[in-house]
């Protein structure tokens, strides 16, 4: 007994050699085979993505360009709501089916309008996504548009078992549609239901497809990968506004900086009550609800 | 003594530069800095209000208008005012405040803030209403009527966009 601890156990010289010669090709297939997108260089990640450009160019019969802009510094997004004017009248879901070039069929929308009872206050066992009435808003009903909550302590990020989603520097939770294989433990972890799994082969049409993609956001899927809302990673990391925020006939959607003291994000946060969907999960979302009135 | 005067003195004009070159790198403008607006959205052919009234002596009396502006049905506080509350009687191509100070058309908003004061501020500060450009750069705001009309400024009631498919379930 004390033999064997002393001694270490004999390496025969052809278990050495199979050993080195495993660990040598394991070190080349990671340093030069595929990598996930958050750690592969800038300096390749140009060649990645210019592969995709082609492999999307050629599938849809039109130049398909796939943006890399970089977080800015100093920058975290942060998007609130106003429950007292959302009318539910799901504009913003088709205007981000069309940004995002989410499957028609199957379905996936990244946003679900829940109708709330007044009297019952956001309460997610009352709530109805497919309320259809000839006009909105109901009488006596609420509506609350859920999508990804971009949570500062996500959970969807903690459980995928191969780190194909994180949270960018900004703040945008993102997926890596390459290293997602389709476990669905992130959708699980999700309390918000914001992630959407495609069950079958993504169907968008030819003549609208959005050719100004981002490579963590709304390029094209594939067959059995999760993806979500990225707050239109493509639009606001160039300025611009999120497509359900330019697309809300109300004018319900603020987004901004979370950073800057003078955004309409901080103003709200400041001067109306604010709040945040299941905050006894400690998720911390940089998605906030507020009342206006 | 002197040597530690001229370090001091470079300290102090470096920091001046990083300071001149950080002010010049940021954002140019802050959100509320400028009102940038849209023309006001007057009916076709209503505008300018001069055109008609200009030779017309103004009636004051409040009463029901039956030879013209009968399309515009009041549902705004409609107990206590009518046209001239809001619209000047002098010049008809303006608005005016309670106290008479003549609004252009152009600033319509500041006739609407006198009643409605928290929202002006919310308008203001990009909270309340829509909020057209760049979350960093340049902003445009919509002005009052372009979403509400003013004399019925209640939102109308939307057609819905179809609900999502449910989930399939197997064997249906």
């Amino acid at each position: 007994m004390e033999n064997r601890t002393k001694t270490p156990a004999a390496v025969s010289r052809r278990q050495f050699a199979s050993c080195t010669a495993a660990a040598a090709a394991g070190f080349l297939m990671t340093a030069c085979g595929p990598q996930r997108l958050y750690e592969v260089p800038r300096a390749r990640l140009r060649t990645v993505i210019d592969e995709m450009e082609r492999e999307y160019s050629a599938k849809y019969g039109k130049h398909v360009t796939v943006g890399d802009t970089p977080p800015m510094e100093g920058v975290l997004f942060a998007q609130a709501l106003d429950i007292s004017r959302c009318v539910g009248c799901r504009r913003c879901v088709y205007a981000c089916v069309a940004e995002n070039n989410q499957s028609r069929d199957p379905q996936i929308h990244w946003i679900r309008v829940l109708s709330m009872d007044k009297e019952r206050g956001v309460d997610f066992t009352d709530a109805d996504a497919y309320y259809n009435p000839e006009t909105v808003p109901e009488e006596g009903r609420f509506y609350v548009p859920v999508a990804c909550q971009h949570c500062r302590n996500a959970p969807c990020t903690k459980v995928c078992p191969t780190g194909a989603t994180w949270i960018e520097p900004d703040g945008i939770v993102v997926i890596d549609y390459d290293w997602c294989i389709g476990c669905r433990c992130c959708m699980a972890a999700c309390p918000y239901g914001a992630r959407h799994f495609n069950w079958g082969e993504p169907s968008v049409p030819v003549e609208e497809i959005n050719t100004s993609t981002h490579y963590l956001g709304n390029r094209p899927r594939k067959k059995g990968v999760v993806e979500k809302c990225t707050f239109c990673i493509q639009r606001v990391r160039n300025g611009r506004y999120p497509a359900c925020v330019e697309a809300c006939p109300v004018g319900a959607r603020k987004f901004g900086n979370l950073l800057d003291p003078e955004s309409e994000i901080r103003y709200i946060i400041e001067h109306k009550r604010v709040l945040i969907l299941k905050e006894e999960l400690n998720t911390m979302p940089k998605f906030f609800y507020f009342y206006g009135t | 003594m002197s040597r530690r005067f001229a370090l001091s003195l470079a300290v102090v004009t470096m920091g001046l530069l990083a300071s001149s070159t950080t002010t010049l790198s940021q954002a140019p403008e802050k959100p509320g800095a400028r009102l940038e607006t849209p023309p006001p959205p007057f009916s076709e052919g209503i505008f300018p209000c001069s055109v008609c009234h200009g030779e017309m002596p103004p009636n004051r009396v409040r009463r029901q208008l039956t030879d013209m502006h009968t399309d515009i049905v009041l549902k705004h506080d409609e107990q206590h005012r009518w046209c001239l509350d809001c619209h000047d009687a002098d010049n008809r191509d303006f608005l005016h405040l309670a106290n008479g100070d003549r609004v252009p058309f152009e600033e319509s908003y500041r006739v609407c803030g006198q009643c409605h004061g928290e929202k002006y501020r919310d308008w203001q500060a990009g909270v309340h209403g829509r909020r057209t450009g760049e979350w960093n750069g340049h902003k445009s705001y919509l002005l009052c009527p372009h979403c509400h009309n003013p004399h019925q400024p209640r939102f109308k009631a939307l057609a819905p966009k179809p609900a999502p498919k449910p989930p399939m379930r197997p064997g249906h």
